[in-house]
Parts: structure tokens; C-alpha cells; sequence
């Protein structure tokens, strides 16, 4: 598990137009999201069922206390291979006052990223949305994609949060 | 039914300072070139709840002082009159006379009518366009003085604590004579129980005025009270003082002879009038002394233990005396959590211990029994902190009903249903003031006059009620008038005037929907009790915030319902486990009737229904693994379980594989962190740490007629 306390020292340490991803593997391609919404990383669990839900919610889990739903990107925009084995990892987000776990092949690094660094995404087909995007990076000869987690997240297409209570703030 | 009223008023004091606090401190933030509309109607907002709320008990001054305060953020929050930082000052100031107002309804001290006169009509002239004295107290001078010495007169007699040789000039400043006011007034702000260090701290224009108080106390021993401004000798404080008195010599001539000649001769009996005077002044300077002041204030309540152990012994003083406390609800929370978590942890040591054998394992169980007996009394007591029987805001109701409908000339005869129904108390403090609007409301404009109602051929009395029930997984909360209705042509004519998108063939709920818009209101007149526009949105606001849902029933002359439900978010709820698959589901014990085993003649189909018969009885039949989508170890009702179910009158089976057991379990909010889902009330945590869905059997039943 990684420790977010020594991460955010460390980005309070870099130039502070830089801003820290954490990168995560999905299938063959490389993506990254802001390592501020990640609350911890851990392994995969046997989670609750939901009825009425899309295959990719697999449903919630206790995670201290907090009923925590687990959602599988993997199967959400059909990259790689679904299986669910010690070694398949759960990334919990802290994003928009909630907890949401998401299903990834594996984590793979921090990266720093200055803002000249990121590239606007391209206009992408059907499998992600380019709402959801940030921009694209190249680290080390690998082209890692840089997902808005907190659009996502939000997004009616994960279903993650009643419309109903959506519509009504606004 | 008697009521006890006290307690009553201790919450309407404690939520009345909150909101003053809350209004001190956007009026002080807020930009005066361009203010936040929503930051307004938030002001706007605190200063009607504390008029509705003191409207329910009598506290008159307080509700004339509102009132026109209300009419001057109303105009102010509409654009049609302009903010400066004069208005911000007279608005600060109100919010003074405002406390000091409550703090003498709370010690049932008389009230200080001319005051209460005083910052009404400085309100009014302000409404006016005239000039009050509150001006920024930057354009001080001697001319303005002298101006409202006219006054002076009639402000004399508010002053009595004050000592006639002590500077005249300066006494005429309404400022100096809340402040006099606040220094007899012992508990004034400062040893308030509410008020933390820290709080003291942010609120920088409040603690000018408290300032005088701790330094009262300190002139019993000096070494002590010097100890607030945390390491100043005295003779340090005597620069300290000529230091501040030089900085505004300079900008009030006529004060700074009387100011520097007491500067001379500090006594000890001065010394609390004088140095109120001062931080008053250095306030008076300019927009600054927020700054310099603040550093000073929070420091020695830190640093300085004597005067900070002087403060506590005081704070406790008050808090015995209220026998409650007021703990932050977050920690409360807390215990429940630890609570709950402690009962997932004992039924694991539970499971272990059974595997164990022989003696150790017998003495292990016994000791594991009076775990079990210790954690559960613990969460009942944890759980009792938070649960409080709806009538503790119904009964504050009969008050309300009585004066206002002897004011409205109208007739109405309360009932309250339910009062036993018991809600989490953060729950009961928010609903006071939507109930309180949906009651005016009904008062107002649903129950019609007396004659009308006979013209109507309707009882003369008419019938108001508050009801409270629990349904499902929620807490449902009624108020129910026979008035008039709501009046669909009206809302419709104001949705249009107000421009808002209003499509013709337009649905009787989207109608009622519209009443819930800011600034909306159908009213002709603004009346004391309603009118404004401002109830409904707050209504709907604050259910939402308690992440329940209002729905609005209304028939056309014969009544509205208003109808509030709240989820359960925090109960614990006695629950049969049922086990279908691999999963475990929750049936909340009270709508059990009966578990039985079919046999396969007791199973009857009507046309594509399954029904099962149980003595002379059809009752439908629901499968929990279709409904769930899950996978069934039971596929057909006789290989496993009918768990009898009864909601809403309506009788049912439904299939699962197996009864695990009966146990207590904590509700938690799936809506938290995901969604509602059907069917589910909530979830729990099982004692292996996973979780179970909480079944929701109102919903279930309504599976049938489809």
C-alpha cells in the first residue's frame, strides 16, 4: 500500500507547475490519473453483488467501515483480460466527497509531469470517451494516457452516482 | 400533553447563535462591489429562521428586529438597494444587538426595549435612505458627534453600568453603549460555552465587543489579567495602550484628550471600559485591525495558562448549569462507527472461540459471552446519543399553531401522530426549520378563514397535522392541512411572470415542483409569517442536505400534504439473514411473519403468478434470486425457504435458500459513496467483515402487482 503522505511531501517538493500521476496498465495500454484523488491501493476482494447494476460495477465491499463500490475498468471499456487473482489490483479514489475502488491489470509507477508535457488528446473512438481525458504523455518511449478521473467518476455512463440527486444540486 | 418548553428554547438559542455567527461572518467576508447572490440569500436566510423561530416563542424583540432586517437583506439580496460599507457596519451592528438580545431572553433577563427600539430604528432610516448613525466609522467627525448627542439622551439610561466621569464624547457612539451593555452582561460572548478559543479568534468584529469582559475578570488580580495579552508586563502594556491610542489620536481629536488623560492613571476599575474603548477604536481605524488583533487574541488563550484555565473553570460553570453538552456531531458519529465496528470484531472472536474445545474453550466462551453482553449494551448506549423521539420538534409546534392562527384569525386544531417514532437527533435539529416553514405555510396560505371554510361548507376548525412514521427504509414525516390546496392557475401565472420555462400541458407534481424555486412565492402580501419566497427553497435545501426527498400532494379545496422523507441512515434495525447463493441479505425482523418450508402442494400458479398457499390464504410469490440477479442454490420455492412478509397491508412470500440467523444490524448509507438501488434499504457489515444488503420490503411488495 502506498503511502500517500510521503507522495504528497514529495510533490510539494517538485517545481509546481509539475503535477504527480499515478500510472496504472489496463490491458496493452498505459494510463495515469492525479495521484491527489487516489486514497490507497490494495488488493482485489471478494466483493457484494448489486442486482441491477452493469457487469462492469462488480459491486461493494466494506473498505473500514464505508460501503465502497467496486467498479471493473477493464471490463468498462473491454481491454485486457478479465480475471481476478492475487494479483489483480484495486485503486480506491477519493473523488467528489466519495470513494469509488476501480479494477486495474496493474499499477505501475508515480510520474512527474510538467504542463508542456501533456498533449491534447486526439478525438479517440468508441472505447474512451474523450470527455474523460486529460491529454496524452510520453514517458520513457510509452505513450500513457491521462485519464480525468473525477469526470469519469461522475459521468452517467458509470452510473456510480443517482442522476436523480446529480440533477438536483445543479 | 405537557410540554416543556425550556429545552425547547435552549436549542432555538443554541441553533439562533449559529446562525448569528454564521451571518457575522459572510456579512464580513462579503465583497461589497460585487456580492455572492447565494451568499446573501444565506444571510437572508439565518435572519429568518431566527425570525421564525422566535415567533414560535414569543421572543418579540428578537422577531421585530428580524423583520426589518430581513426587509432590508431582502432588498439588498433583490439588487434594489445598494451595499456599502456603512450597511455592512449597521448590518454587523444589528447582528450585535441581536445577540445581545438573545443572550438576555436566555438568562430570562429583561429586555432592554430601547435598544431593541434603537436598532430597528436604525434600520428603518436606513430603509428610508437616511442616515444613521452607524456610518463608517472612518467618517467620524466632530459634526456627527455632535449629531447624535441629540440622541445621547435616551441612550443615557441604557448605560447604567457606566460611570458618568468617564468621556462623554465618547459615549454617544451606539458602538460604546452595547458595549457598556456587554460588560454588565457577565456571560456576553466570550465565556459563552460555544465559543472556543479558536472561534474567538475568527470572529474578529465579535471579539472587539467581548474583548472588555475577560480583562473585567482580570482586574481582580493583575498579574493574571495582564496575562492576556499573553507575555506583556504591564509596563509594556501601558506602551501597548499609548501605542493604540497614539495610532487613532490623530483621526478623533475630540476623543483623544479624554483617552490619553486615562491613559495616565490606569486603575484597575477602568480598566475594562478603557481598553473596550480602545479596541473599539483601533476597529474604527480602518479595515486592518482584523490583523493585528487577531495574533493577540488567539496567542494567550494558548500560551498563557492562568487566563486560559481562568476560562475553563467558567465554561464548565455554564455547562453544568445547561446539564447538557454539546459535542461536536462528527464525534458522534465516530463512537457509532467504533461502536459498530466493535460489534463485527466480538461476533469474529465469537466465531473463533466456538472452534475452540475443552476448557480453555469453554472459559473462553464465557468470557466471550460477556463480551458480547458488554459491546451490545455499549452500542445501544453509543446509538441512544444520537436517537431522539420526533415530538422534541413536534411539541414546539403547539406554540406556533396557537399564536398564529389567533394572529391569522383562523381557527386550527393541531394533531400530532407518531411523536414516538424515534430520529437520529442531528435529523431532529434540521428539521425544525423546514417544518417550521411548512407549518406557517399551511397556516397562511392553505387553511382558509373561518367563514370561508362555512361558506365551503367545511368544519369551521380547521385541522393541521404533523405525522410521523417509519416506512421501509425510511423515516416519513408529514404535515397535513384541509385548507384550500395549493392553486395551480397561481403558481402557474407567477412561473411565468418570474420567466421560468413552464411547458402548458405541464403535470400537477412539476407544478408543486416549481414552488420549491428561490424567490418564489404566491402570496399578494409579504406578511409577517410568510410570503417572502425564501421558505420553500430553504425547505427543500435543507431535506436534500439531510439526503431525504419532499413530495407534495394536493387536492384542490380539500387540503396539501407535504410529505418529507428521510432515510435511515443511522438505526440499527433487528434482521433476519437469509442466504441465497453465495450472498447474504438482510429482512428487517418487523415484517416477518412467519418462515416455512413449502410443500410442493402449497404451490399454485395464477396464469404466470406463483402463489403459495398457507392456511386458506393465496399469497404471491417472489423469487430473491431473480430479484437480485443472482444465482440460486434453491431454484424451485420447495427446495428452499418461504419467508413470510407483510408492508404496506400487502402479504407475500419470497424465496430463499436458507434462515442464517437473527441478528442486530447497523444500517449504513449505500447512497454515500454509490447509489440507491431497488430493493435495498442499505447495507451492514457482517462479522466476517463483508457485506450484506438490507432488504427493503416496501419496494419488494410493490414487485407484486407488476
Amino acid at each position: 500500500m502506498e503511502s500517500r503522505a510521503s507522495l504528497s511531501a514529495k510533490s510539494e517538493l517538485s517545481a509546481h507547475d509539475e503535477v504527480e500521476f499515478l500510472s496504472f496498465v489496463l490491458g496493452e495500454e498505459h494510463y495515469a490519473l492525479d495521484i491527489m484523488s487516489v486514497k490507497e491501493i490494495r488488493g482485489y476482494e471478494p466483493v457484494t453483488k448489486i442486482a441491477n447494476a452493469p457487469s462492469f460495477i462488480k459491486g461493494v465491499l466494506n473498505l473500514r467501515g464505508d460501503i465502497v463500490p467496486i467498479v471493473d475498468l477493464r471490463m468498462k471499456f473491454n481491454v485486457g483480460t478479465v480475471t481476478y487473482d492475487e494479483f489483480t489490483i484495486v485503486i480506491m479514489l477519493n473523488v467528489c466527497d466519495r470513494i469509488v475502488g476501480i479494477v486495474v491489470d496493474a499499477v505501475s509507477d508515480v510520474i512527474k509531469l510538467s504542463s508542456e508535457a501533456i498533449l491534447p488528446a486526439p478525438e479517440f473512438g468508441a472505447a474512451f470517451d474523450s470527455r474523460y481525458l486529460k491529454g496524452l504523455a510520453t514517458v520513457e518511449e510509452k505513450m500513457i494516457i491521462l485519464v480525468n478521473i473525477q469526470a469519469l467518476i461522475s459521468s452517467d455512463e458509470l452510473g456510480l452516482i443517482d442522476t436523480n440527486s446529480l440533477s438536483d444540486q445543479e | 400533553m405537557s410540554i416543556n418548553m425550556a429545552e425547547f428554547h435552549q436549542v432555538f438559542f443554541e441553533e439562533s447563535h449559529e446562525h448569528l455567527e454564521n451571518m457575522e461572518q459572510l456579512l464580513i467576508a462579503l465583497d461589497i462591489q460585487s456580492p455572492d447572490p447565494e451568499e446573501l440569500n444565506t444571510i437572508f436566510r439565518a435572519a429568518h429562521s431566527i425570525k421564525g423561530g422566535s415567533g414560535i416563542f414569543g421572543f418579540t424583540a428578537l422577531t421585530s428586529v428580524t423583520h426589518v432586517m430581513e426587509n432590508l437583506l431582502d432588498k439588498i439580496r433583490k439588487g434594489t438597494f445598494e451595499l456599502s460599507s456603512g450597511i455592512i457596519d449597521l448590518l454587523l451592528k444589528t447582528v450585535d444587538t441581536l445577540s445581545h438580545i438573545l443572550s438576555l431572553y436566555r438568562q430570562e433577563a429583561p429586555i432592554d426595549w430601547q435598544q431593541v427600539e434603537f436598532a430597528k430604528n436604525q434600520l428603518v432610516a436606513a430603509l428610508n435612505g437616511e442616515s444613521f448613525s452607524a456610518v463608517s466609522p472612518k467618517d467620524l467627525s466632530t459634526p456627527v458627534i455632535q449629531a447624535i448627542t441629540t440622541n445621547s439622551n435616551q441612550l443615557e439610561e441604557a448605560r447604567t453600568n457606566q460611570a458618568p466621569e468617564e468621556d462623554m464624547g465618547f459615549g454617544f457612539f451606539e458602538e460604546d453603549v452595547e458595549l457598556s451593555l456587554a460588560v454588565e452582561n457577565q456571560d456576553f460572548g466570550f465565556f459563552d460555552e460555544a465559543y472556543t478559543a479558536k472561534e474567538i479568534g475568527i470572529d474578529s468584529l465579535s471579539q472587539t465587543n467581548v474583548r472588555p469582559e475577560p480583562i473585567s475578570t482580570a482586574a481582580d488580580d493583575n498579574d493574571l489579567g495582564f496575562g492576556f495579552f499573553e507575555s506583556l508586563t504591564p509596563d509594556s502594556i501601558d506602551s501597548e495602550l499609548d501605542a493604540i491610542v497614539q495610532v487613532q489620536t490623530g483621526k478623533t481629536p475630540p476623543a483623544a484628550d479624554s483617552t490619553t488623560a486615562q491613559t495616565n492613571h490606569v486603575s484597575a476599575s477602568k480598566l475594562p471600559q478603557f481598553t473596550g474603548k480602545n479596541t473599539e477604536k483601533v476597529k474604527a481605524e480602518a479595515s486592518v485591525p482584523v490583523n493585528p488583533i487577531q495574533p493577540l487574541m488567539q496567542e494567550p488563550a494558548t500560551a498563557t495558562k492562568p487566563i486560559h484555565l481562568q476560562t475553563v473553570a467558567k465554561k464548565s460553570t455554564a455547562t453544568s448549569q445547561d446539564a447538557t453538552l454539546r459535542v461536536e456531531t462528527s464525534k458522534i458519529d465516530t463512537l457509532v462507527n467504533l461502536a459498530g465496528e466493535l460489534v463485527i470484531t466480538q461476533s469474529m472472536l465469537t466465531l473463533i472461540g466456538n472452534e475452540l474445545t475443552g476448557e480453555l474453550g469453554e472459559r473462553l466462551k464465557a468470557a466471550l459471552m460477556e463480551l458480547e453482553r458488554n459491546t451490545r449494551e455499549m452500542q445501544e448506549a453509543v446509538m441512544s446519543v444520537r436517537m431522539l423521539p420526533v415530538s422534541f420538534v413536534f411539541n414546539r409546534f403547539h406554540r406556533l399553531v396557537r399564536d398564529l392562527s389567533e394572529q391569522l384569525g383562523k381557527n386550527v386544531n393541531l394533531v400530532i401522530e407518531g411523536g414516538n417514532t424515534e430520529i437520529d437527533k442531528g435529523m431532529i435539529e434540521k428539521l425544525v426549520d423546514p417544518l417550521t416553514h411548512l407549518v406557517r405555510n399551511s397556516l397562511d396560505h392553505g387553511i382558509e378563514k373561518p367563514e370561508v371554510r362555512q361558506s365551503l361548507g367545511k368544519p369551521e376548525v380547521a385541522e393541521l397535522s404533523l405525522r410521523a412514521s417509519q416506512r421501509g427504509g425510511s423515516i416519513v414525516i408529514a404535515v397535513h392541512d384541509d385548507g384550500a390546496g395549493l392553486d395551480r392557475e397561481k403558481i402557474l401565472q407567477k412561473a411565468r411572470e418570474n420567466n421560468m420555462p413552464v411547458a402548458d400541458n405541464i403535470s400537477d407534481k412539476q407544478i408543486w415542483q416549481l414552488i420549491f424555486t428561490a424567490g418564489f412565492s404566491t402570496a399578494k402580501e409579504i406578511t409577517d409569517v410568510s410570503g417572502r419566497g425564501v421558505g420553500m427553497d430553504v425547505v427543500r435545501k435543507n431535506i436534500e442536505a439531510l439526503g431525504g426527498r419532499i413530495d407534495i400532494d394536493s387536492v384542490a379545496g380539500q387540503g396539501a400534504t407535504f410529505e418529507i422523507q428521510l432515510p435511515l441512515t443511522l438505526a440499527i434495525v433487528d434482521g433476519m439473514s437469509v442466504s441465497v447463493g453465495n450472498q447474504i441479505y438482510i429482512l428487517p425482523l418487523v415484517h416477518i411473519i412467519e418462515s416455512i418450508q413449502p410443500q410442493p402442494e402449497q404451490l399454485k400458479f395464477l396464469s404466470q403468478e406463483r402463489l403459495i398457499r398457507v392456511r386458506e390464504e393465496y399469497l404471491p410469490l417472489l423469487n430473491l434470486y431473480q430479484l437480485m440477479e443472482i444465482e440460486a442454490k434453491a431454484k424451485r420455492p420447495e427446495e428452499g425457504i418461504v419467508v413470510l412478509l407483510e408492508s404496506n397491508n400487502k402479504r407475500f412470500g419470497l424465496c430463499v435458500d436458507a434462515l442464517v440467523g437473527q441478528q442486530q444490524v447497523v444500517i449504513k448509507s449505500l447512497e454515500k459513496h454509490y447509489r440507491r438501488i431497488p430493493g435495498v434499504s442499505g447495507a451492514t457489515i457482517m462479522g466476517d467483515g463483508s457485506v450484506a444488503l438490507i432488504l427493503d420490503v416496501e419496494s419488494l411488495s410493490q414487485q407484486i402487482k407488476n
